[in-house]
């Protein structure tokens, strides 16, 4: 129908797809393990893991859990309350360097 | 693949619409894909509690944090491989992941005999996972990690690792549970009427097995 799926809201894709895919996510688990291999640190480190984190779960969503195929309605329903967790990561971050400070200052000798 | 809406509409039209319309607003979709995701859904909420308190444990802790990539070394044939098991065990469940997407193609060809197998062949990838796992945790337990203290440095780390890991492990094994159970069923021939939807319902919990594994492995054992 109007989503690339039949009546039944089957998903049926090529198979060449997966396959493309699946190579990419190997693809991007291999750089990701060369980013620990070769020993990258600092700010470089964490963009790269983070980047190729990002593009391989974005690709196991998209792709073999078929959300570009489902209807809009229904991509945000689950795609958007995840981003909740966005404002616990601020609180916890912002708490936790009181936190740190503290044990700084109280426990070190 | 951006086709969702007839040419006249927009998407925002057709969200509008669906929203608004009755009965049911998740047109196209089953209800137990629906349920299926909604369940995903909290899981993603529970997984994410767990890494923003590894998060915060991280950042609070005023001692070392131990190196991941020295702690999960091992030594083949003599060579000391940063990290090794673990990027082994990472390809494992893409690999798995591969399968399962293979098998719910084949599912919805009715090639039921194919689909059933290669979700056995997923379901041993996961064995295989959790097998490693299972080595990792005695290898550690060995080396004196303990839930409240190790001797590598900060002592929250065995907490977290035990926990976070063993959560996903655990999701690892009721899944290849669920697979054997569903390519049984699919083998015996008992969606032939009903269609193979079902196939594509597990696949989905199985992909994210993969997924909240992506973010483990970033943010535990690449950080």
């Amino acid at each position: 129908m109007e989503n690339g799926s039949d009546i039944q809201g089957q998903q049926q894709h090529p198979i060449s797809l997966y396959f493309k895919v699946w190579g990419l996510l190997f693809v991007l688990s291999g750089l990701s393990y060369a980013v620990d291999y070769m020993q990258v640190q600092g700010e470089l480190r964490w963009t790269l893991i983070i980047i190729f984190m990002f593009l391989k779960a974005g690709l196991i969503v998209a792709v073999f859990m078929h959300m570009v195929w489902e209807r809009i309605a229904f991509v945000l329903a689950i795609l958007l309350p995840p981003l909740c967790i966005l404002v616990l990561i601020a609180l916890m971050s912002i708490e936790a360097d009181y936190t740190y400070f503290n044990r700084l200052f109280f426990f070190n000798d | 693949m951006g086709n969702f809406a007839p040419a006249k509409t927009t998407r925002t039209e057709v969200l509008i619409e669906d929203w608004a319309s009755d009965k049911d607003a998740f047109k196209n979709v089953s209800w137990g894909k629906a349920m299926m995701w909604i369940f995903l859904l909290s899981d993603t909420f529970i997984f994410s509690c767990f890494l923003v308190g590894y998060m915060s444990v991280r950042m609070t802790t005023a001692e070392i944090w131990p190196n991941s990539s020295e702690v999960f070394a091992l030594t083949i044939m003599g060579e000391h491989i940063p990290l090794i098991l673990i990027a082994i065990m990472t390809f494992v469940l893409i690999t798995s992941s591969g399968t399962m997407a293979m098998a719910v193609n084949c599912g919805y060809r009715n090639q039921r005999k194919q689909a059933a197998i290669l979700m056995l062949v997923t379901a041993g990838f996961g064995l295989c996972f959790v097998g490693m796992q299972a080595f990792e945790w005695s290898k550690l337990i060995e080396e004196g990690v303990r839930p409240w203290g190790n001797p590598m440095g900060a002592p929250q780390f065995g907490a977290i690792f035990f926990m976070v890991t063993g959560f996903h492990g655990f999701h690892v094994s009721i899944g290849v549970i669920y697979l054997i159970i569903v390519a049984f069923k699919v083998l015996r021939g008992d969606y032939e009427e009903r269609g193979y939807e079902i196939v594509e319902i597990t696949g989905l919990y199985w992909h994210f097995v993969d997924l909240v594994w992506v973010f483990i492995f970033a943010f535990f054992y690449l950080w």
